[in-house]
């Protein structure tokens, strides 16, 4: 076999904070062959984007290679000249980015944007460029390919514009593409097309690639062979059937065991029993048009009941609603069997003690200058009255309870603490406030997957210690699984459809849960291909949405 | 292109309603004063006779509303009504003053032309010195270049304009003598005679000196912020030549905020102009206007008032429609 | 036109002296990629920085080596600024040097990540302040005391007319230029100092309400702003002090009072729109709608939720707004409608000493007085706003 297109060898990169140099990657090797797609896996903060930027020779501002070497069939892109690099940039070596709606230049329309590397870099003639950036378009199936690339990046949709950003990278045939999250920010149902396009087009033209992505499921659809990273080390890596199967080390093994974490089923609930929360037939508005249309469910005592949809589906206004931040125009909602005033500045302290809020972003969900202390101290002393020592005892006695050694958090600041653990601070005070019913909106999403894994189990041990209830907004199904009790799907605004969740995961049920369930990419290496035999190929992504 | 052009009127009708808001805001301060003005005015030395002479003159018999409308209606003919000084004089000696000589319009309309001069001068010199260093302290940020750059603009933009006046006549004018420092230009010398630019450029570069570093920091913000964004890296990626990524990629973006800072800093000029007219006795609206103060002619500083918040208003407005114009999202809508 | 020509050869010199300096390094230094990859723009800015050093250093010499008389009175100024500029740049370097040896290990760290712009202004606000307080104890003479001698020259040189008594002269009218100096520190300073507070008592108050209740109230408050901030500032602050003037007459109110009051109003304004543009930013975080939604009060929300998330970017606006209102009063009182005499005031000195300045080729040290006070005035601005600077840098360096 001949040598590897890119060869790197012990490469280090060091990142600039303080004015000091710090170590982000601390020498990697990798060897990808023509043809070949490599899936870099890796939490936040691995340098999983730092190295697939540094297989062309790039870095960004504030960050520096310190040594090793990058290799490019056989030229040496860290001693390579600026002008020598650039010819193989965007011609030999092209770059898909995970936000395409933010890479595409606002001021210019898709086909000049694609036709710019084949022009520039000598490859072909516009006109050439333009009727082959058409012809990628039909392949990369999107709608009116004849047409789409005339339009400016504002007018094409998020899971189109990533196609079109593939089409862009493939435009002078280059040995090989970096796709650096290309389908994070997308909803499931998109990525999935996002997905299968990617890799038929990588695969008609032999093109080898970098596929960069913090989800396991994806890149086992994707890659060939897996490299797994850890801060900046290698972990190891694997052709991916082997990883997949067979993974050699202990940080893989518990990536890998994440999935499987699920609670056991519980009893069904009495018919007679009064719900913890009721929400009665509720429509609301913002301004004059309404974003959710007569939403009823039941949460009742001890139980989880998620909530799901995609983006825009209601999920958050109902959480709103619930809470009194968004009063609904019509229908209501009870506490406990009582109707509970609309506006939450109408309800006393003990109506808002009641249902408690844990937000997704726990970076603006505590307050950057309080304590710890300070702020699951307030809902101690606020709803319970406790001062001095006795609020001292109690805070400490949830830091204890949420797993943080109290001594050690109590006087720090949330800037101060980990992702994970300022989630914990929102969970404790929510926990302060000593409700029956706490909403969780998103509360995994931002996370990496071995810290969401432990926020789920905390939530769980604390349901099963204290008999909580919670409704669990989420678009993650894999988080559903873990822990829901029952199931709500919601779409545009409407419950699609409700029930346990054991019946939720066995068809049949309503198409949109359907198409929403087997979307969700799954470990199995065939998974994708599989799906895409069952569905056909036009039979997937907005394409199926819009046929119901 | 119908939203663009229903935003952009929008925005000229807003335009029109803050001046009329403004003008009620000018009126209603004049009419602060205690009793009324012409009694103020006079002081010490009013007759009974001369405060109502100066009264009717200037229609103060009349109900406020009225005379404001009165005001403004003659205000947008172009009549800003009589100087006090004119009132004065017809009050003392009994004729009829409002006839003849010298309007408040009279007095405004070359100053006008001369302080439009100077302001264009500036705006021609320090407009694309201040873009060009921009750009380049964008481009080489956090050189040594860019931190004697921010020193400098730091300085000159806490300099008060008079310091900087004296420092400029001081070395240009004093010690080696360029260029006239007293800027006596007058009507006979036409518009574009080179001895008036001689005459008109020290105090010209007084106000480049302040509005360079203004625009020169808000330039380079700019295209900093524009510079970090994913597009930009987006045709690094492709290989482009860092001139193209400039001229192609990030110039047609940078135009709306460039174009925003340069209306933003004419508009800053009209509070420059002030100062920097007085230090070089330059014969335009701004000493007309602080001397008026001084006398309290009140016609006159309303007047004075009006025009600087006008241009003020418009250069506001001319920065907000275009960058409402090369906004692309807003060109070419979905 | 031989101006002109002279800034079209220098330019012809930097431009093509950029093209050989990037030649030459890359054939000296064995074509290294530090030559190799050098954009012409660098090395045109490498060329020009060398021109200007040797510019400043020769013109230095040729200052240092003049002969006393015209020849050396046209290089004075020149000397000045260059021992100014030396004499600041090592007492900026000792006192971070002392700051990095004393006090707690919060202060030695700040002291650490402080560039020199920053330390030179916070020890010339330190020195202001002190001078504004004991103004009193430090001047020697009254600041309204008429001396006897006007228009003695500074310098204390009695040959060309100076008296040892007073080293930076007298006035016209034979006050003590140094105690009026000193005493400027406390007026003009303390006055300034005195409005901005105000100013930010009341913009910020208001617009954090504004941000916080929203609604009609936000709406009044922000139109009635727009409205006013739609007239430029110091061109408003001239029509109000006209009729201001007339009050200041009738009742026999200070017009300084009025002057304090009008420009806080309209300041306020610019710290309104601040205080209710970083209001709404912090009043769409999650943990207001957390301490909403557990029923805290309006008080609690705006003094312990959202003003300690404010500090900094308030701190960095009041440094910014002082220097606005300072620059604004200097403005009104050089144009005559500021301070009022007898108050020694910088804005009025410079305007009542400006005219010495065309007497600088023959006695440049009469022409200095007028210059002192001007640079009192911008000393103290450029001092804040290298402070600001610094202070905004870190913040937005602390973001990412």
């Amino acid at each position: 076999m001949s040598d590897p297109l890119v060869k790197i060898r012990d490469l280090k990169i060091e990142g600039r904070s303080d004015e000091t140099w710090t170590p982000i990657i601390n020498g990697v090797d990798l060897d990808l062959n023509r043809g070949e797609v490599l899936g870099l896996i890796g939490e936040s903060g691995a340098g999983k984007s730092t190295i697939g930027l540094a297989a062309m020779g790039f870095t960004r501002d504030g960050v520096r290679i310190s040594g090793g070497s990058v290799e490019f069939d056989g030229i040496d892109l860290l001693g390579a000249s600026a002008a020598v690099k650039r010819g193989l940039l965007g011609k030999r070596i092209a770059y898909v980015a995970q936000s395409a709606a933010a890479s595409f230049n606002p001021a210019h329309k898709l086909i000049d944007q694609h036709t710019e590397a084949p022009t520039q870099h000598n490859v072909s003639s516009r006109s050439e460029s333009v009727q082959d950036g058409v012809e990628l378009y039909r392949r990369l199936r999107l709608p009116n390919p004849d047409e789409i690339g005339f339009r400016y990046p504002h007018q094409v949709s998020g899971g189109q514009l990533q196609r079109a950003m593939t089409a862009m990278a493939m435009s002078c045939r280059p040995d090989l593409i970096i796709f650096d999250e290309p389908t994070t920010a997308l909803d499931v149902t998109t990525q999935i097309e996002v997905l299968a396009a990617i890799r038929d087009i990588v695969e008609q033209f032999d093109t080898a690639a970098i596929y960069i992505t913090h989800d396991l499921a994806v890149v086992a659809q994707m890659a060939d062979k897996i490299k797994v990273l850890l801060k900046g080390d290698e972990v190891e890596e694997a052709d991916t059937r082997t990883m997949l199967s067979a993974p050699t080390q202990d940080y893989t093994k518990s990536l890998w065991a994440v999935r499987s974490f699920e609670r056991p089923k519980k009893p069904a609930v009495l018919t007679t029993a009064t719900p913890i929360v009721s929400v009665c037939g509720v429509t609301a508005a913002y301004g004059k048009i309404d974003v959710l249309h007569d939403v009823s469910f039941d949460i009742h005592q001890g139980r989880t009941v998620a909530v799901v949809g995609e983006s825009g589906s209601g999920k958050s206004t109902t959480a709103r609603c619930i809470t009194g931040l968004l009063p609904p125009r019509i229908g209501h909602i009870e506490f406990d069997g009582v109707e509970m005033p609309l506006d939450y500045r109408k309800r006393n302290k003990d109506q808002l003690r009641q249902a408690q809020m844990i937000y997704q972003m726990a970076d603006t969900a505590l307050n950057p200058r309080k304590s710890i202390g300070e702020i699951i101290g307030r809902p101690v002393e606020f709803y319970m009255g406790l001062k001095g020592r006795e609020k001292r005892k109690r805070v400490e006695d949830l830091l204890a309870e949420i797993e943080l050694e109290p001594t050690q958090y109590i006087d720090r600041l949330p800037s101060e603490l980990s992702g994970g653990q300022k989630q914990r601070i929102g969970i404790a005070r929510a926990l302060a406030a000593e409700p029956k019913f706490i909403i969780c909106d998103e509360v995994t999403s931002a996370l990496d997957q071995l810290v969401a894994e432990g926020i789920l189990k905390l939530l769980a041990k604390l349901q099963d210690e204290l008999g909580l209830s919670y409704m669990f907004i989420t678009h993650d199904l894999a988080t559903v699984r873990a822990i829901a009790d029952e199931v709500v799907v919601m779409k545009d605004g409407e419950v699609v459809e409700q029930g346990e969740k054991a019946a939720m995961f066995q068809p049949p049920h309503h198409p949109y849960t359907d198409l929403l369930l087997s979307s969700v990419p799954e470990m199995d290496p065939d998974w994708l291909s599989n799906l895409l035999n069952e569905r056909g190929v036009d039979n997937i992504g907005d394409a199926a949405v819009d046929k119901m | 292109m119908a939203g663009i052009l229903k935003i952009v009127a929008q925005r000229l009708a807003l335009g029109l309603i803050t001046l009329f808001v403004v003008s009620i805001i000018i009126f209603v301060a004049v009419n602060l004063l205690p009793g009324d003005f012409a009694e103020a005015i006079l002081g010490q030395g009013a007759t009974p006779e001369s405060v109502a002479a100066i009264r009717e003159e200037l229609g103060l018999d009349r109900p406020p509303v009225v005379r404001y409308l009165e005001w403004l209606g003659n205000a947008v003919r172009g009549d800003l009504g009589t100087p006090m000084s004119q009132a004065l004089f017809s009050a003392y000696s009994g004729s009829n003053a409002g006839s003849g000589i010298g309007t408040v319009m009279e007095q405004i309309a070359p100053r006008f032309r001369n302080t439009v001069y100077l302001a264009g001068l500036s705006a021609a010199i320090a407009v694309p010195i201040s873009i060009t260093l921009g750009i380049l302290t964008a481009l080489y940020r956090n050189s040594a270049f860019d931190r004697a750059m921010n020193i400098f603009t730091l300085s000159s933009i806490s300099s008060p304009e008079f310091f900087l006046a004296y420092i400029l006549i001081l070395f240009l004018a004093v010690l080696n003598p360029i260029l006239p420092s007293l800027s006596n230009v007058n009507a006979e010398m036409s518009f574009w005679s080179s001895e008036r630019f001689v005459k008109t450029l020290l105090p010209a570069l007084t106000l480049t000196l302040v509005v360079t570093a203004h625009m020169m920091r808000m330039t380079r913000a700019a295209i900093i912020n524009l510079l970090a964004s994913p597009y930009i890296e987006m045709a690094r990626l492709k290989g482009m030549s860092p001139m193209r990524v400039i001229v192609k990629h990030a110039l047609p973006n940078a135009l709306a905020p460039i174009i925003n800072v340069v209306a933003l800093n004419l508009a800053y000029l009209i509070t420059g102009v002030v100062v920097v007219e007085v230090v070089f006795v330059y014969p335009g609206i701004g000493q007309l206007f602080v001397d008026s103060v001084k006398i309290r002619d009140i016609p006159v500083v309303q007047a004075c008032c009006l025009i600087f918040a006008a241009a003020y208003i418009l250069l506001n407005l001319t920065a907000d429609i275009m960058s409402i114009i090369s906004n692309p999202r807003l060109r070419h809508p979905k | 036109m031989s101006v002109w020509m002279w800034i079209l050869t220098i330019l012809i010199v930097i431009l093509a002296g950029g093209w050989m300096f990037r030649k030459v390094g890359q054939i000296t230094s064995g074509n290294t990629p530090y030559f190799r990859d050098m954009p012409y723009g660098v090395a045109v800015g490498y060329v020009a920085a060398a021109l200007t050093l040797l510019f400043v250093i020769t013109t230095y010499i040729k200052a240092l080596s003049a002969e006393p008389g015209a020849e050396a009175n046209k290089y004075f100024f020149f000397k000045l600024a260059i021992h100014f500029l030396l004499i600041s740049a090592v007492a900026a370097w000792v006192f971070r040097w002392l700051g990095r040896q004393i006090g707690t290990a919060g202060t030695r760290k700040l002291f650490r990540q402080m560039p020199l712009t920053a330390s030179f202004g916070i020890l010339v606000i330190i020195l202001y302040a002190l001078t504004a307080i004991f103004a009193g104890a430090i001047a020697p003479y009254g600041q309204e005391e008429i001396l006897g001698n006007a228009n003695v020259v500074p310098g204390g040189d009695p040959n060309i007319g100076g008296d040892p008594k007073y080293p930076l002269g007298t006035d016209q009218i034979g006050r003590d230029i140094l105690s009026r100096l000193i005493f400027g520190a406390q007026n003009t300073v303390g006055i300034a100092f005195a409005t901005t507070c105000l100013a930010f008592f009341i913009g910020a108050s208001l617009g954090f309400l504004a941000a916080t209740l929203g609604g009609w109230l936000d709406q009044l408050l922000s139109r009635a702003v727009d409205a006013l901030m739609a007239i430029p500032a110091l061109i408003f602050a001239l029509l109000l002090m006209t009729i201001a003037a007339v009050w200041a007459n009738k009742f026999g109110i200070p017009l300084t009072l009025f002057m304090v009051v009008i420009i806080a109003v309209i300041d306020a304004t610019r710290v309104f729109r601040l205080a209710r543009a970083v209001g709404t930013s912090i009043v769409v975080m999650d943990y207001i709608e957390a301490a909403k939604l557990r029923g805290e009060g309006l008080t609690y929300l705006i003094f312990r939720e959202i003003l300690p998330n404010a500090t900094a970017p308030l701190l960095a606006e009041f440094g910014l707004r002082f220097c606005f209102v300072f620059l604004t009063i200097a403005s009104l009182s050089f144009l005559g409608v500021g301070i009022q005499p007898p108050l020694a005031d910088w804005g009025t000195m410079v305007r009542d000493l400006g005219q010495f300045i065309n007497f600088a080729q023959f006695a440049p040290q009469v022409a200095l007085t007028p210059l002192l006070a001007a640079s009192a005035i911008a000393l103290l601005t450029v001092a804040v706003n290298f402070v600001v600077d610094w202070m905004l840098h870190r913040s937005s360096g602390l973001k990412e």
